[in-house]
């Protein structure tokens, strides 16, 4: 059998979900299910004075209305991934407001009923009466009184590297507020077992162990009680499938009623209470010599983390600091980041969290060094990357608990390799003509880095089933990735066979307890090498055993084909099916008290990362008369070390840049003057379609295996969006004849705005577009 | 997102439906499409106790020419104009499947209706521009019987109409075809409400133009005939500089009000961008209008 690893084999989760038969969350259904339904503060910000459940309960078909006044204690949902060692104890959401309320959209109770509707009627007539008080939308207005975190990342000798540059350049840049819109919103299924008192926790699919630690504790169960069971979904990108306020209502809910309750987020809901994402502005300046070499580079990054801090903390700001200097030399480096609260809904990760706000806001600051420099912006870039003689490239400081080593590459070549395809492709020349007709055209790059396989463990299980099959426990979820099929190829070569022969089940604490999830482009690195060293262990046991059956060394055994074989036979063979009767109970091929069957358990542990790194190149047009701007064609290129399923890689690559381009240029969450929300809607918050995005081109490499894992492989989850934002601001810009843009996304008011600037003349904008004022002129 | 209860009715004819909305008091809707109604009570924003459906009565989903009228039941779905090759629409209509296009998505034009459209009275309708830029007629089965009342007085301002809570409208007539007509919008994406959206319409008689009309949608809270840019247009030469000189007047002339879609001055900008090019559009596409209309 031909090697799996490495080819573009289909999908295996595909025939079910295409066919139909994928289950998801609201799939698992139950006798005497009850639905819930949460009751949202309609307010922003404001004391609660009581709240009204009468006529809630006096509705035929309503079961249950619950407040805060009903939980067992001031219950918060902790912190998953704890960094730079600051205390954030009283910034946790509570599972419902007991006092206060802090966004539109924060849970104040919940009213469970017989069917969704009724639950949904009930939910209208819970009256909350809310004192309400002074609120914060801007996030500069919080900095005085709700900073929760301000601390610095960098290295090197920043004060003197500023002192002996030739030229410094400054920019402030914006990102606006948005996040994943995952098809299917979160949806939960709590089947309770009075009885036993346990209970199997469907529809939250990410990082289940975790996440029954946390509802184990809180409900103060004995966590072999709940089996959290990871089903089909429809995307995650980081915000779905994370510990919320529903992820303890539910189960409290079906333990307090000894019944099966159900919720399904609706999509209005969804919008306020998915973890919201990336709002930052950034100060940036960098320090040169008279040869255009990076001496020293400073960040002020403030970021909105919204009403609360939820399970990611600040790994969002930690994270936008430590990758903030990108692929290049940067030999000193401060960032400093301030974390603030305000009345709008609590963030989280997003798809390349701090890596699309970073590189975004670095590469503009090139775009315009490079202007000031009176150097290229491609050539600012390739003076400035780190060369592969430079790596692996130690920075001193840490993100996420780990040190950053830059491993292997070549950014430079990488860098010219997308160059010279694009000229190749003629977009070059799609420029120029497009200019001589008078149309505005623009050309963008951009360089940046990336990071995945975070540690520091993952556990797999291989066994082998009773027909010769291979089967997998992994830890890592299927979030819509397809991250079953790239297990199944590396399992399968561990047995020399199709990946057709290997099942793969994720994300169930019962047969995976210690899964550490999918999340951060880590599961095909971790789950990976994991699933790849239990293969090991049973093809080694395999070959342990066939040597008995076969009377021959384990050293001349081979596993292939089904089968383990003399090397070298066909017909000095046993079929795995036969190897796995000889594990059975009472075979004569064990040992005395030798364990039955043939299954493994391994963990795999890294310290450091991998880093990816890429390049985007994208040519707009900016139709003057609208604003509007059309994305024409759009390039990635990726070192992804070992593409696994080469595919699949491009898919996450393509599927990356067009959420990037819906946070380029379409979405945003806006929010009027008094905390309440603008776009809770389809029709206000813009993903793109089909019809906005592009066709990318990819060019993907495997020249830099990583050297920190034995499969060679880099993440590729992150790597088509982390660049979009920089690639298509820098286009829009060139299409301007501006020399760097200042806030994203660009919508069209604005641009149209911005070329009237460049019409007088005015190459750089002078502000940015406050986005929580509706302007009137 | 789910409706609160309401009742459900199915009529079979005009009459009924008056029959069943007096009935049925204040509280009682018809439901034709479901596009624009249904999403609204999911939001919970439309509570209608009752609905009386009126996509049973087939006698309303008509296209049929009369003279310079092209009358069109209420029942008529978008997608069977947009698809309309007939001569009865093409000869002074043609603007009409050329701008159904732009309505939403696929799906939603193969289920909203023409009849719903005109009685919802969203600014940025498609339909209710043209209401206004042909002179469209609506006719309207109430209490009384029938009663005709010119576009002009039929909407009273966002998402309402003279219309009483009994009426059923039955038919849209369009009037004064013209040779000349374009409609062109801009929104973020494609199927998106138009963030502004301008029609024209106009004959060129002896290089003059003549019977001129210019609408626009999504500035106010009605589709806005703008009569100072028409003034201007009419007897001027078709080119360039009378499109520009037209937009300009036009967006003055308009009071948007800001919203999360940008400030009054991008509006304006919009507004003049769009008139121009809906002028240019229905100056160039006059015979070749089937060829740029051609299926998708
Ligand atoms: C995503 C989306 C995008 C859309 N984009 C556009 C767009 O770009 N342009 C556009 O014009 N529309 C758009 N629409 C709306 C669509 O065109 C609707 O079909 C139309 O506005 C209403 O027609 P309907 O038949 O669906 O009416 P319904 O939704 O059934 O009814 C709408 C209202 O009209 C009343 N009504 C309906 N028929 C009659 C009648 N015969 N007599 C009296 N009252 C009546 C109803 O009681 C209700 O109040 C969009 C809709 C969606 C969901």
């Amino acid at each position: 059998m031909i090697e799996q690893v490495g080819q573009s084999i289909p999908r295996k989760e595909d025939h079910r979900l295409l066919t139909g038969q994928g289950t998801f969350g609201a799939d698992a259904q139950f006798p005497r299910m009850l639905r819930a339904r949460v009751v949202r503060s309609p307010v922003a910000h404001g004391r609660i004075a009581g709240i009204d459940t009468t006529a809630a309960r006096a509705l035929p078909g309503v079961v249950d209305v619950v407040t805060a006044a009903d939980l067992p204690s001031d219950l918060r949902i902790p912190v998953r991934i704890k960094v730079q060692d600051i205390d954030l104890d009283d910034h946790l959401q509570p599972v419902l407001a007991r006092t206060d309320v802090r966004y539109v959209g924060e849970p104040v109770a919940v009213v469970v009923a017989e069917d969704a509707y009724v639950a949904e009627d009930a939910a209208q007539l819970v009256v909350v009466d809310i004192d309400e008080e002074n609120i914060i939308i801007d996030m500069d207005d919080a900095l005085d009184q709700h900073t929760i975190a301000d601390f610095h990342l960098g290295f090197g000798d920043v004060e003197s590297a500023f002192t002996a540059a030739k030229h410094v350049v400054a920019l402030d840049f914006s990102v606006g507020r948005h996040s994943a819109i995952p098809m299917e919103t979160r949806a939960l299924t709590v089947d309770y077992a009075a009885g036993t008192d346990s209970m199997e926790v469907y529809g939250a699919t990410k990082v289940p162990v975790f996440n029954r630690r946390v509802l184990a504790g809180m409900l103060q169960m004995d966590e072999s009680a709940i089996r959290m069971r990871a089903v089909d979904t429809g995307g995650a990108f980081g915000v779905r499938g994370e510990f919320y306020p529903e992820d303890f209502l539910v189960p409290w809910l079906a333990r307090r009623l000894r019944r099966a309750v159900a919720w399904v987020e609706d999509r209005a809901e969804h919008f306020v209470a998915i973890n919201h994402s990336r709002e930052q502005r950034h100060h940036l300046e960098v320090a040169f010599d008279d040869e255009g070499i990076i001496l020293g580079l400073r960040a002020d990054v403030r970021h909105d983390n919204g009403a609360y801090v939820r399970t990611h903390g600040i790994i969002v700001p930690e994270l936008t600091l430590a990758m903030l200097p990108g692929p290049y030399r940067v030999p000193a480096y401060d960032g400093r980041v301030r974390v603030v609260l305000t009345n709008k809904t609590p963030c989280g990760t997003y798809r390349a969290p701090g890596r699309f706000e970073g590189t975004a806001a670095r590469e503009q600051l090139l775009d315009l060094a490079a202007a000031t420099l009176g150097i290229g912006r491609v050539e600012i870039r390739r003076k400035n990357l780190l060369t592969s003689a430079e790596l692996p490239h130690a920075r001193a400081m840490s993100t996420l608990g780990t040190d950053i080593v830059l491993d292997s590459g070549d950014y430079v070549g990488l860098f010219d390799r997308a160059l010279a395809r694009v000229d190749e492709l003629g977009w070059n020349d799609l420029r120029e003509r497009g200019r001589a007709e008078g149309r505005r055209l623009g050309l963008g790059v951009c360089a940046f880095l990336e990071k995945s396989g975070l540690g520091p463990h993952e556990t797999a299980d291989v066994q082998i089933t009773n027909t010769g099959r291979i089967r997998v426990h992994s830890g890592g979820t299927s979030l819509g990735q397809g991250i079953e099929t790239v297990l199944a190829q590396i399992a399968a070569d561990q047995f020399g066979v199709s990946a057709d022969l290997v099942d793969v089940v994720n994300g169930d604490t019962l047969l995976q307890p210690y899964g550490a999830g999918s999340w951060a482009s880590r599961s095909t690195v971790l789950s990976g090498n994991a699933v790849r060293g239990a293969g090991r262990e049973v093809a080694d046991r395999l070959r342990d055993l066939g040597s008995q059956m076969l009377e021959s060394a384990p050293e001349d055994l081979e596993v292939a084909d089904g089968v383990v074989r003399v090397r070298g036979t066909t017909t000095n063979a046993v079929s795995l099916a036969q190897v796995w009767q000889a594990a059975q109970p009472g075979s004569r091929w064990l040992r005395p008290d030798e364990p039955a069957g043939l299954a493994a358990r391994h963990r795999f542990s890294v310290d450091h990362m991998t880093y990816p790194y890429g390049v985007h190149v994208g040519l707009v047009e900016v139709d003057p008369g609208t604003g509007g701007v059309t994305v024409l064609r759009y390039l990635i290129a990726y070192e992804v070390g070992r593409a696994v399923n080469p595919a699949l890689v491009e898919g996450q690559l393509r599927g990356g840049m067009s959420q990037g381009l819906g946070g380029a240029l379409l979405e945003q969450f806006r929010y009027d003057q008094s905390g309440q929300p603008q776009t809770t809607t389809f029709i206000d918050y813009l993903m793109p379609t089909a019809s906005e995005v592009p066709v990318v081109e990819v060019v993907l490499r495997e020249d830099a295996p990583a050297t920190t894992n034995p499969i060679g492989a880099r993440g590729a989850g992150e790597g088509g969006l982390t660049g979009t934002g920089a690639a298509l601001a820098s286009a829009v810009s060139d299409a301007l004849g501006l020399t760097s843009m200042d806030a994203l996304p660009m919508d069209p008011a604005f641009l149209v705005q911005a070329l009237a600037t460049a019409a007088n003349g005015v190459e750089r904008l002078a502000s940015q577009v406050n986005h929580y004022e509706v302007v009137c002129e | 997102m789910k409706p609160a209860p309401f009742e459900y009715y199915r009529a079979y004819a005009p009459a009924e439906v008056v029959e069943l909305l007096t009935g049925l008091g204040d509280e009682a809707k018809v439901l034709a499409g479901g596009q624009s109604l249904v999403p609204m009570m999911n939001f919970r924003l439309a509570h209608p106790a009752a609905l009386v459906d009126i996509n049973a009565i087939a006698e309303l989903d008509y296209v049929r020419r009369e003279g310079d009228s092209l009358r069109i039941g209420a029942l008529t779905r978008h997608r069977t104009l947009e698809l309309s090759r007939a001569p009865e629409v093409q000869d002074g209509f043609s603007l009409l499947p050329r701008a159904a296009r732009w309505i939403g998505h696929y799906p939603i034009r193969s289920r909203g209706t023409v009849g719903g459209s005109i009685a919802h009275a969203d600014p940025a309708a498609e339909w209710c521009l043209l209401a206004r830029l042909y002179d469209a007629d609506v006719v309207v089965l109430g209490g009384q019987g029938t009663r005709v009342v010119p576009s002009a007085d039929w909407f009273t301002g966002f998402l309402s109409t003279v219309a009483a809570t009994n009426d059923v409208v039955t038919e849209v007539r369009f009037n004064r075809p013209r040779a000349f007509g374009a409609l062109t919008e801009y929104a973020r994406r494609r199927g998106d409400f138009a963030i502004a959206a301008a029609a024209v319409a106009f004959d060129v008689v002896d290089g003059r133009c003549r019977d001129v009309s210019i609408v626009l949608g999504a500035v106010a809270g009605e589709p806005l005939r703008v009569t100072e840019a028409e003034a201007l247009v009419e007897g001027a030469e078709p080119a360039a500089p009378t499109w520009a000189a037209a937009a300009r007047i036009a967006a003055a002339a308009i009071r948007p009000n800001a919203d999360t879609y940008g400030g009054e001055r991008y509006r304006r900008h919009l507004v003049d961008t769009l008139i121009q090019r809906a002028f240019a559009e229905a100056f160039a596409s006059d015979a070749s209008v089937s060829a740029a209309s051609g299926i998708r």
